[in-house]
């Protein structure tokens, strides 16, 4: 062990297990005996309900129960807004069941459990709905106009939510511009489309009265506060577990969808284990949402390109509901100067109901629309004053020597203030100059041009808040029996390797091999302090918990291990599952030292006889263990950050668009990236290359369709473009590790990072490439083929 | 809150017209009687307990649960179980070696870190098995493994792991076929 | 997503598969199932019975004779796309099997299955009515042949009586001097075409084109040849200003309304660089 761990491109340990098929999703849990969910949804954007009639349903073969409103007693309520803020007038949230209106088609209406989910989905067509259709408004510009349609009458204008937040002085900055852009970009809705769609199983001990709920969760310990509070349990008769989790990407981070209570009600009522594992179809229709804002954004500026003051206002799509509060629009105001010195700040946003499915986080959560909207009135900047788009945002980033930036008056979705903590935006910057050599490139592209093709290059920077609180925490236990190393924290994994990265941090401090670190996220029962996964604070928050505690741990074993050994604790070194004497070839394996210090009666082992009462090593004169002192080798510790810790990065492209097919082609794509500390570069660059191929898809490919009497039409992946091998590019990532000074690892996160500057880029050079011909600009996206036609043809 | 639970009697059963079926599973025959309705992804998975292959859409786009039939990869979720009778599937449970060694394939995985979130790997697994035990000239370049993969979705890696691990498993697989030539 | 109730038949013979069709209305014919089953885990297709063919004999046989490949209704388009004796002779049907969705879905897809789904841009459909192919379907009153191009009525529906079986699709051996190409453009490898053209070309001693086929999909309610530039391109020598002609001659035929994936200004755009290319590189390979 005389490599770090720490830093180290270490294979996952969870790897041999997902390869073999032995992977633990919540439909692989074995519940004998379970009964299956469907759901009847509403086919209609915006109805009243007049009549619904079970009777068919209930009478067909093989069918348990069905609910609704009117059968589901108290969980008939609006469920929790997870996310108060001040912003939002009447924050309108889903009931379980729809009672008397439906707001989105895809609503649950009713639920029907059966022997099988092919009994269940006949029977669920049996339930006899009466609507009566309302007008819908889909677009959100005309949502807010006087007179549109209305979701919620509580809502005038439709408007959820009105929020202005200023930094600096920007009414007399804006006297100071001698040149204003003024630009409007568009970013359309996307969904997550985790492989595994959301799953939740169910089952009720009558005799222990516990109440165990496999959840594909991101936030199971918030899942059990919740029932227990809303189902009247203690929170220790109710287990949530987050098994193997098939991808979450923000999408089941939110609590609660309708499944996740009326599943445990119905096992409850039942007396049997159910199921609901969701279909595609029902994810597209049931499963949140995220992305459509229309941003105007304004520049002010000097005319050496020095941006004295920003603008902005925008319209966010919050769909039906508003459960997560304004979180993606806070992300997208507070994110919206990017990396820019700019300290005079107006961002003002209305979120804005629609009768479509409720809209809460999606992997990078507002951040891609404000990289959109910054990083496009930058190239217009450029373009506006006749500057190199390089040296435009050259004049402008903030510089190594300005750290840490605060945007005073900003404050972030944790409510903590926007200070980006550290960076070498410059570098990073000339770095991807560097990769794309745009003077020989101007070159190859006039070439090209000349040959018929339209080569562009495009260019976007990004910032991404990260790490963000409240505290996570870390639990390590080493095994007395096996010596292995067994740690909790309260988040949880959906495929990010974090029982890889942590048990690296952790090896490090116990001298252990990075296999022989034993992670288990997800179960209440194994670790119930915590929140949840999101806006990439996993190695941040927890990362640091385990730190803090694997030291704690480290402590108390090297203490032990020199009483053990005779030896000064300062000569004691903790390396190959064992502590040595430095020097010296005299060792206490780390399962010794466990057994050692937990005083015992009885021995199993050879070990566990030095421990036990009459041992030499025991004493005879006082209590085994002193007051205060814990058996075995276990600590717990917490991090909370003081405020998010800003990562960053560049991405630059050379696109080519066919003007026959319209189709554009990544030629190159180069990725800077920087996260402070890299636990592990090689799992920094999986999540980073993910991140890139969804915001491909957003960029290219990805728009949830709705027609305008609201009804998802491409409500599978036949019409929804999510990209295959095929249409990924290969990707270059380049890594910058500049520290982070607000946590003792120096991480940043990184989940989020790659998807945020994907569009900005693309469209940036598909305009470059049809500027020539007066084509563009390209400010909308998804970009699609038919768009690019259409400025072929008005160039 | 107090739960008056009793086990709530269900409908008499299911109307399902049946079929028997008998059918090869990773080199085991087994029968079973089952609703002629059953996809072959469900019948696996709960019918053998062969819970490997995942299922991710159930219209044949995203090939989670891509499965070899009669040695070639198809789709379980497009496949009644019926169909399937008299026919050789194998699962990503026949893979790894009697004493657990992993299938170059699942190794070249593993080194590659061409998984994230391991829910698309089975189906994309198969498929690529069943390309490397094909007959016939394996293209390897940048587009000829793109184009295996095509067919299969993956939301975490941004596949280009996943193509080197294509790369590296035909590697391994020659290199073990030289062994086995010369030793 | 699960496919609704149905009976299962698995008869062993054509005659007995007809007459379960035709006893059973609402039965539909499974082959590969690799349309029909997604439609039924949608619940857009409910089967009163479903007449499996794979237990007929004889049905996943593919024959090269008189000129014409004879492909069995269980034939897999991986099989006809591996076959080494069609690709001697007909060596498109390889390359256009390239754009049909993905390996694993044309291991169980049939040639058949495709053609009788009839989606109005599937490539197989197209590859039929380019070469003035046909299918023999038997039903209660015996059998018949069906030309391609009275095969296809609009999209996802063909003149097939629901109490028939196409046994076989028959596709000519292309005649020996005939130049063939095909391309296609979808935003995704593997989807179903936005629009696709297929040419087939035979010239004159003197490099003037005798006889022009064009075929399209994608492009309106079905597969559709190209008649007015079919026309337009026949005795040219296919000078710029002739494919000019024939791209202009097609526009009237693009009818495909704006939808999700492309407007039909930019189908029409798009038609016309397809017609262009395909018919230069089918030209070229005119002997």
């Amino acid at each position: 062990m005389s490599t770090r761990a720490f830093g180290s491109r270490v294979n996952r340990n969870i790897d041999s297990r997902l390869l073999r098929g032995q992977g633990a999703y919540v439909d692989d849990i074995p519940l004998p005996g379970a009964l299956h969910v469907a759901f009847v949804r509403s086919p209609f954007a915006r109805a009243r309900i007049t009549r619904i009639d079970t009777a068919e349903a209930e009478a067909c073969p093989g069918v348990a129960a069905v609910y609704t409103c009117d059968t589901i007693g108290h969980l008939d309520i609006e469920m929790p807004l997870l996310i108060p803020h001040g912003s939002m007038d009447n924050p309108r949230t889903q009931r379980p069941l729809a009672r008397d209106d439906v707001y989105y088609v895809g609503q649950t209406v009713a639920m029907v459990v059966a022997t099988d989910r092919y009994t269940a989905e006949d029977a669920a067509l049996l339930v006899d709905v009466d609507y009566e259709p309302l007008e819908v408004e889909t677009d959100i510009e005309k949502a807010v106009e006087d007179g549109a349609p209305l979701v919620h009458p509580t809502n005038p204008n439709n408007v959820a939510a009105h929020f202005v937040q200023v930094s600096g002085d920007p009414q007399s900055a804006y006297g100071e511009a001698e040149h204003v852009t003024r630009i409007r970009v568009q970013v359309d809705r996307s969904t997550a489309a985790p492989m595994e769609c959301r799953a939740v199983a169910a089952r009720y001990d009558r005799v222990t009265g516990e109440l165990t709920v496999w959840d594909g969760t991101q936030a199971p310990i918030s899942v059990r506060g919740g029932l227990a509070s809303i189902f009247r349990i203690d929170e220790d008769k109710v287990r949530v577990i987050a098994p193997d989790v098939g991808g979450g990407f923000g999408q089941k981070v939110l609590l609660f969808y309708p499944d996740e209570l009326l599943v445990p009600m119905a096992a409850m009522k039942l007396g049997r284990p159910v199921k609901y594992i969701e279909d595609r179809r029902e994810n597209f229709i049931g499963s949140s949402q995220e992305r459509t804002q229309i941003h105007f954004i304004e520049l002010h500026a000097k005319k050496s390109g020095e941006i004295v003051a920003l603008k902005d206002f925008f319209l966010h799509d919050t769909g039906a509901f508003i459960p997560y509060g304004i979180a993606v629009a806070q992300v997208a105001s507070t994110s919206i100067a990017g990396p820019y010195r700019i300290r005079n700040i107006e961002v003002e946003f209305k979120a804005v109901y629609t009768p479509t499915v409720p809209v809460t986080p999606y992997r990078g959560c507002g951040r891609p629309q404000a990289c959109f909207a910054i990083e496009r009135a930058m190239d217009q900047l450029a373009d506006d004053l006749g500057l190199d788009r390089f040296e435009v945002r050259r004049r402008n980033l903030v510089r190594d020597d300005e750290f840490p930036f605060h945007r005073e008056g900003l404050l972030f979705a944790d409510g903590l203030r926007v200070s980006l903590d550290s960076g070498q935006y410059l570098k990073a910057l000339a770095m991807v100059e560097e990769a794309l050599d745009p003077a020989s490139f101007a070159a190859e592209q006039e070439e090209a041009r000349r040959a018929g093709k339209h080569l562009g290059l495009g260019l976007a920077f990004y910032v991404e808040g990260t790490g963000l609180g409240p505290y996570e925490g870390g639990h390590i236990k080493i095994h007395p029996i096996t010596g292995k190393v067994y740690v909790n924290t309260g988040l949880t994994t959906q495929g990010q390797g974090h029982d890889t990265v942590f048990a690296q941090i952790v090896a490090d401090e116990l001298g252990c091999a990075v296999e022989d670190v034993i992670m288990v996220e997800g179960d209440t029962k194994a670790f119930d302090w915590g929140v949840a996964t999101f806006a990439s604070r996993a190695a941040v928050v927890s990362g640091n918990a385990i730190y803090k505690t694997a030291k704690i741990v480290r402590d108390k074993t090297i203490t032990a291990a020199a009483n053990m050994l005779e030896a000064e604790a300062s000569d004691i070194e903790l390396r190959d599952g064992a502590a040595w004497i430095a020097g010296t070839d005299r060792k206490v394996p780390l399962a010794a030292i466990a057994t050692a210090t937990n005083p015992l009666r009885y021995a199993f082992n050879e070990a566990a006889q030095a421990a036990t009462q009459f041992a030499p090593a025991s004493r005879h004169d006082g209590p085994p263990l002193d007051d205060g002192q814990h058996p075995g080798l276990e600590a717990t510790d917490y991090f909370s950050p003081e405020c998010a810790t800003w990562s960053y990065g560049v991405h630059g492209a050379i696109v080519e668009v066919d003007p026959a097919t319209c189709q554009v082609r990544i030629r190159k794509y180069i990725c800077i990236h920087d996260c402070g500390n890299m636990i592990n570069p090689t799992i920094v660059e999986g999540q980073v290359m993910g991140g890139i191929a969804q915001g491909l898809g957003g960029a290219l490919y990805e728009r949830v369709e709705y027609d305008e009497d609201g009804n998802p039409s491409n409500a599978n992946f036949v019409d929804f473009l999510m990209p295959y091998a095929t249409e990924m590019p290969n990707v270059e990532i380049l890594h910058l590790e500049t520290p982070s000074p607000l946590n003792p690892l120096g991480v940043k996160g990184v989940g989020e990072a790659g998807c945020i500057a994907v569009g900005a880029t693309v469209a940036s050079g598909v305009e470059d490439a049809l500027r020539p011909l007066g084509g563009g600009p390209f400010r909308h996206t998804p970009i699609t083929p038919s768009m690019i036609h259409q400025a072929f043809e008005t160039a | 809150m107090t739960q008056r639970v009793a086990n709530v009697p269900v409908n008499a059963v299911s109307p399902d017209p049946t079929a028997t079926v008998r059918l090869h599973v990773n080199g085991e025959e087994v029968e079973r009687t089952v609703s002629v309705r059953m996809l072959l992804s469900d019948f696996l998975r709960h019918e053998l307990g062969l819970t490997g292959t995942h299922v991710g859409c159930e219209h044949g786009v995203c090939g989670a649960c891509t499965v070899m039939i009669d040695g070639r990869a198809g789709r379980s979720c497009l496949t009644l179980a019926v169909q399937a009778n008299g026919h050789e599937i194998r699962t990503v449970e026949s893979l790894a070696g009697p004493e657990g060694d992993l299938h170059p394939v699942q190794e070249a995985f593993k080194d590659c870190h061409a998984l994230q979130c391991g829910y698309c790997t089975p189906g994309m697994i198969m498929n690529v098995v069943s390309h490397l035990e094909a007959d016939g000239d394996l293209d390897l370049t940048d587009e000829g493994i793109r184009d295996m993969l095509s067919g299969n979705l993956c939301r975490c890696t941004g596949y280009l792991n996943i193509v080197s691990a294509v790369r590296r498993a035909a590697e391994l697989t020659e290199q073990s076929h030289t062994e086995q030539a010369g030793g | 997503m699960k496919p609704p109730l149905f009976d299962y038949a698995s008869p062993e013979t054509i005659a007995d598969a007809v007459s379960a069709l035709s006893s059973n209305p609402g039965a539909m014919v499974l082959a590969g199932g690799q349309s029909l089953v997604p439609a039924m885990n949608f619940r857009l297709a409910s089967p009163s019975v479903l007449v499996d063919l794979q237990r007929i004999p004889g049905l996943d046989t593919i024959s090269i004779d008189d000129g014409v490949i004879r492909v069995g209704a269980m034939v897999r388009h991986r099989d006809l796309e591996l076959d080494d004796a069609v690709n001697a002779v007909h060596p498109l049907i390889r390359e256009v099997m390239a754009h049909v969705a993905h390996v694993p879905i044309r291991n169980r897809g049939t040639v058949v299955g495709s053609l009788c789904h009839a989606d109005a841009a599937a490539e197989m459909p197209l590859l039929l009515v380019l070469t003035d192919g046909a299918v023999k379907a038997v039903g209660p009153k015996g059998e018949r042949i069906i030309a391609a191009r009275d095969l296809f009525q609009f999209h996802m529906t063909t003149t097939r009586d629901a109490d028939e079986i196409v046994t076989e699709a028959h596709f000519p051996v292309p005649g020996t001097g005939a130049g063939l190409a095909f391309d296609e453009f979808a935003r995704r490898h593997g989807d179903y075409a936005i629009a696709a053209i297929g040419a087939l070309i035979e010239k004159n001693g003197d490099g003037t084109v005798s006889r022009a086929a064009l075929a399209a999909c994608g492009i309106g309610d079905r597969p559709t040849r190209l008649a007015a530039s079919e026309a337009a391109l026949t005795g040219t020598r296919l000078d710029d200003a002739d494919l000019e002609a024939a791209v202009r001659a097609a526009r009237d035929e693009i009818t495909a309304p704006d939808d999700m994936h492309a407007t039909n200004a930019y189908r029409k755009h798009l038609t016309g660089a397809l017609i262009k290319r395909v018919v230069a590189a089918a030209a070229a390979r005119a002997k």
